[in-house]
C-alpha cells in the first residue's frame, strides 16, 4: 500500500501545477512527480493563421516572457520569408531583448528565487519574499529594484507598444526605430543597469558566497543531476541570448553536438506521459530513458546554468570575470548543481546590461533603415532564441500565401520538465525517511522548482510573494493525517 | 469600518494580467492599503475550503483573468461568483475569450492529436494521451478535464464589469479600481474604458481622407507602414473602427495596426461582422472581379477579425466528437 502526499497548488505554469508524492510500506518515497493540469493547443489553432500575425499570437503563451516568444516568432518569420533583417533592425531587436533579459533576471533574483538565499533558506516562509529581501538589504535598495524594473520596461513599452505582449516584430526588421532622444535617455538607463548588475553580484557575493552554509547547500547532492545541457552560443562559443548556434554538452562538459536552429528536428524529441499535459523533451541521439540523469539518458537541461555550461565564456568583460570565478569556486566545468542557477542568472544579468550599453551606444542604432521586405516565397521557418528559462523554438510551415499549415513549439520551461520532476523526487527522497516527513520538505521542494524559475514564477513576480503550497499526508485509507503549508 | 475584501483569481491565462498589476508599481501600495486581499494565489496563501466557508456575497470585488477551459476553472469561477458582490472580468481572455480562444477553430480531439502525436518533435509511438485518471503502480494520478470549448467568463458566470485589454493598461486598472472603491460605477455590464471607437482618439485619424476608399488590401508585413498615416487609408487592415478605445493607442504608437484586444464598441454584437461592414464600405470597386481580387487578399478573416474575440462571436464553433 502506498501513501500519498499531495502538494497542490504550487501555482502556475500555464495554470497550476501539483506535486504528488507516494510513500511505500516503509514510509520511504516510492515515487514523486509534478503534474501540469492545463494545455492550450497553440500548435493546433496556429494552423490557418497568417504567419505575420504569429509574433502577436504566440506571445500570449506567456505574459512573463512574451518578449522571448515575440522574437523567437519574428526570427522564424525571417527564415520563413528568407529575409535578413537590416543591421539597424537587428541591433534594435537585440537591444530590446537584452533589456528584457536584464529586467526578467533581476525580477527573479529579487522577488522569487533570491529570497531563499538573501533572507535565508531556514527563515520562516513568511519572510522569504521581496519584503524580507528589502528588510535584509534595506529599503533604499528595494526602491532601486522597483525603479530599475520600471525604467527597463519603459524601453520595451516605447519600442514594443505594449510591454506585456509587444507588437513590433516583423519579418526583416521591426516596426519602429530609435530616435536620438530615445538613445540619450536609454544610455543612462543602460549605464545604470550595469551599475545595478554590479551591485547584485556584490550582494550575491557577500550574502551567499561568504556564507559557507549556503555554498555547501549549493554544492550539496540534493539538487545535483549529471545531465546534458543546451544553449545558444555565438561563433566564438560565447553565451548569446538572441542568436547563434545551439550547442549541447554532455555530462562531462564535452561538446556533444552543435547545430543550427533549422536542424533542431534531428536532435530533439518529446516524450508523452498520460498523467500530465506537459511533454518531456530529450536528445534524440541518446534517447528517452525516463526520469534519470547520466550519459545514457537523453534528459538535458536549459536556462542560465546550462547556458554557462555549454559556452566557452561570456560575451562581455565584467560578466566574463564572474564566469571565471563561478567555475573556480564551484570546482570546474560543468556545474551540475541546480542551485548554482541563481548565481549563473545574475552573471547573465550582467552580460545583458553590458550588451544594453554596447548596443545603445552604437551610432548606427538610430538609423532609419529598419525593414527589409525583400521576401522569398514562404515555406518553412524556424526561429530559436534563449528565453530566460531556456532555449525556445518556433517552427512554422505555410502555404505560398504565408498561411500556416503546421506549427511546432518547444517552450523554454518545457526543456526542463523532466529535470524538474527529477529534482522534486530527489528532494523528497532526501527528506522523507521511514514515514517521517522533515519540516524542511516544503522549503526544499519550493527551492527545487524555484531554481528553474519555471514560470510557476509568473506567480510571485510581484508583491509580498510566496508560492502557496500545501502538502497533505494521507494514510493508507486516504485520510489526511498531517498538513504542512507555508 | 472594515476594509472591503478583494479576491484576484486567474483561469486560462498567461500571467500577463498579473504583470500588468505589478506594473502599477508604486500605485499598487495605495490600493493594497485600502483593501483586504483575501485571495490571490500568486501572492498569498489560501485554501479553497476557506473560500467555501465564507458567507455568500462576503467578498466585495473579485477580479478574474483568463478564459475558462477546464472543469477546475469553471468550478472556482462559480464558487467566487456565489461569494462575491461584484465580479470583474479582467483582461481580454476573461472579457472576450482572448487569443487562447482561437482554439475554438478546433476541438479537443484535434488539439490533443496535434500536441501529442502530429507535432514533428513528438515521439509517441504508443499513442499515449493525457488522461483524467492514470493508474500507476503507486496510486491514481488525476488531471482536470480539458473542455472542448474555450469560454469567456460571462459565458460561465454572471459578470458585473469588464476591464479590457491584452493586458489592461495600468492607468485603466487604476481608474477602474478607484471607481469601484468609491462606488462610482456605471450601469452593470459596462466595459470600464472609453465608449468611443479607437479611431476617434487615434492621432492618425487626422490624416484620413474625407472619403476613404481603398483599391487594395495589403498585409502588414508586405509594406513599410508610414508612421503618420491611417493604416486603413493605406489599405492595411486595422481594427480601429470596430474596437473600443481607451488603450492609449499602444500598438499604433509602435507603428502596428490594431487587432482589437479591447473588444467591440458598445452595441456591437459581433466584432468581425462590424469590422467587415466597415471594410466593405471603403472598398473602391464596382466590378465583381475587382471586389474578388481585393477581398481575396484577406486570407484569414477568422484569425484577423476575431483574434481576441472568437469565443464571444456569433460564429458557430466547431463541436467535439
Amino acid at each position: 500500500m502506498f501513501r500519498e502526499i499531495k502538494i497542490d497548488p504550487i501555482t502556475r505554469l500555464e495554470g497550476h501545477g501539483k506535486i504528488e508524492i507516494f510513500l511505500d510500506d516503509k514510509g520511504d518515497v516510492a515515487h514523486a512527480c509534478l503534474q501540469i493540469p492545463e494545455l492550450r493547443g497553440y500548435e493546433r489553432f496556429a494552423v490557418g493563421r497568417l504567419a505575420e500575425e504569429m509574433p502577436r499570437i504566440t506571445e500570449t503563451i506567456c505574459g512573463v516572457c512574451p518578449t522571448a516568444h515575440h522574437f523567437a516568432s519574428t526570427k522564424a518569420l525571417d527564415a520563413l520569408y528568407g529575409v535578413e533583417p537590416t543591421p539597424v533592425a537587428k541591433k534594435i531587436r537585440e537591444f530590446i531583448y537584452n533589456t528584457f533579459m536584464f529586467e526578467d533576471h533581476n525580477l527573479h533574483f529579487y522577488f522569487l528565487g533570491g529570497p531563499d538565499f538573501i533572507v535565508g533558506p531556514d527563515a520562516p516562509a513568511g519572510q522569504r519574499n521581496v519584503l524580507g529581501v528589502i528588510g535584509k538589504v534595506g529599503l533604499e535598495i528595494g526602491k532601486k529594484v522597483i525603479d530599475i524594473r520600471k525604467r527597463a520596461r519603459s524601453i520595451i513599452q516605447t519600442l514594443g507598444g505594449r510591454v506585456v505582449h509587444p507588437v513590433n516584430g516583423l519579418p526583416g526588421g521591426v516596426s519602429k526605430g530609435i530616435t536620438k532622444e530615445n538613445q540619450a535617455e536609454w544610455q543612462k538607463i543602460a549605464t545604470d543597469a550595469v551599475e545595478f548588475a554590479k551591485f547584485t553580484l556584490q550582494a550575491f557575493d557577500s550574502i551567499v558566497l561568504k556564507n559557507k552554509a549556503y555554498v555547501d547547500l549549493i554544492l550539496g547532492d540534493v539538487y545535483k543531476h549529471r545531465t546534458y545541457y543546451m544553449g545558444l552560443v555565438d561563433d566564438k562559443n560565447k553565451v548569446n541570448f538572441y542568436d547563434g548556434w545551439v550547442r549541447v554538452v554532455d555530462p562531462d562538459g564535452k561538446e556533444f553536438t552543435k547545430f543550427e536552429a533549422q536542424d533542431y528536428l534531428n536532435h530533439i524529441g518529446e516524450a508523452v506521459e498520460s498523467w500530465t499535459y506537459i511533454k518531456f523533451p530529450y536528445l534524440k541521439d541518446v534517447g528517452w530513458k525516463g526520469f534519470v540523469d547520466g550519459k545514457d539518458s537523453g534528459v538535458y537541461r536549459a536556462a542560465p546554468l546550462a547556458r554557462l555550461n555549454v559556452s566557452d565564456g561570456m560575451a562581455t568583460p565584467l560578466a566574463q570575470e564572474n564566469y571565471e570565478r563561478f567555475y573556480s569556486t564551484l570546482g570546474g566545468k560543468p556545474v551540475h548543481n541546480t542551485l548554482a542557477t541563481h548565481w549563473a542568472r545574475v552573471i547573465e544579468a550582467m552580460q545583458a546590461a553590458e550588451k544594453m550599453v554596447e548596443l545603445i551606444n552604437d551610432p548606427e542604432i538610430t538609423g532609419p533603415n529598419i525593414r527589409s521586405i525583400d521576401f522569398k516565397v514562404p515555406k518553412i521557418g524556424i526561429g530559436v532564441i534563449e528565453a530566460p528559462r531556456g532555449t525556445l523554438y518556433h517552427h512554422y510551415e505555410t502555404d505560398e500565401k504565408g498561411r500556416l499549415t503546421k506549427a511546432n513549439l518547444i517552450v523554454a520551461t518545457v526543456n526542463n520538465s523532466a529535470a524538474i520532476n527529477m529534482s522534486i523526487e530527489k528532494a523528497a527522497r532526501g527528506l522523507i525517511k521511514g514515514g517521517v516527513v522533515n519540516d524542511g520538505l516544503l522549503n526544499m521542494i519550493e527551492m527545487a522548482f524555484r531554481a528553474y524559475d519555471p514560470c510557476f514564477a509568473c506567480a510571485t513576480h510581484n508583491m509580498p510573494g510566496q508560492i502557496p503550497i500545501e502538502i497533505n499526508i494521507h494514510n493508507s485509507d486516504g485520510k489526511i493525517i498531517r498538513t504542512i503549508k507555508n | 469600518m472594515a476594509k472591503p475584501k478583494i479576491a484576484i483569481y486567474w483561469c486560462a491565462s498567461c500571467g500577463g494580467c498579473e504583470e500588468a498589476v505589478v506594473d502599477l508599481a508604486e500605485d499598487i501600495l495605495n490600493v493594497v492599503d485600502a483593501v483586504d486581499i483575501i485571495l490571490w494565489p500568486v501572492a498569498l496563501d489560501f485554501k479553497y475550503k476557506d473560500i467555501e466557508a465564507m458567507p455568500d456575497k462576503s467578498i466585495a470585488v473579485t477580479f478574474i483573468n483568463g478564459a475558462i477551459r477546464t472543469e477546475e476553472q469553471e468550478h472556482i469561477a462559480k464558487l467566487l461568483r456565489q461569494k462575491s458582490n461584484l465580479v470583474i472580468a479582467f483582461g481580454a481572455c476573461a472579457h472576450l475569450g482572448g487569443i487562447p480562444g482561437l482554439a475554438n477553430v478546433a476541438n479537443r480531439k484535434e488539439i490533443f492529436e496535434t500536441a501529442y502525436k502530429l507535432t514533428p518533435t513528438t515521439t509517441n509511438l504508443k499513442g499515449v494521451y493525457p488522461q483524467t485518471v492514470t493508474d500507476t503502480p503507486y496510486g491514481k494520478l488525476t488531471l482536470p478535464e480539458f473542455y472542448d470549448t474555450v469560454k469567456s467568463l460571462d459565458q460561465t458566470i454572471d459578470v458585473d464589469y469588464y476591464l479590457p485589454g491584452c493586458a489592461p493598461p495600468p492607468d485603466l486598472i487604476m481608474k477602474g479600481v478607484t471607481a469601484i472603491l468609491e462606488g462610482n460605477l456605471p450601469p452593470k455590464g459596462a466595459v470600464l474604458t472609453s465608449e468611443k471607437a479607437l479611431c476617434e482618439t487615434c492621432q492618425r485619424n487626422k490624416t484620413k481622407p474625407e472619403k476613404m476608399l481603398i483599391k487594395d488590401i495589403k498585409r502588414i508585413h508586405e509594406v513599410i507602414a508610414d508612421p503618420e498615416k491611417c493604416f486603413l487609408a493605406e489599405g492595411i487592415i486595422c481594427l480601429g473602427p470596430a474596437t473600443r478605445g481607451g488603450c492609449g493607442e499602444r500598438c499604433i504608437n509602435a507603428n502596428m495596426a490594431c487587432r482589437g484586444c479591447f473588444g467591440p464598441t458598445k452595441e456591437v454584437v459581433d466584432m468581425g461582422a462590424k469590422f467587415l461592414s466597415s471594410l466593405a464600405s471603403i472598398i473602391d470597386a464596382e466590378k465583381e472581379e475587382d471586389i474578388e481580387r481585393i477581398t481575396s487578399a484577406i486570407v484569414d478573416p477568422v484569425g484577423l477579425f476575431y483574434m481576441y474575440a472568437l469565443p464571444t462571436s456569433i460564429l458557430r464553433r466547431k463541436q467535439g466528437v
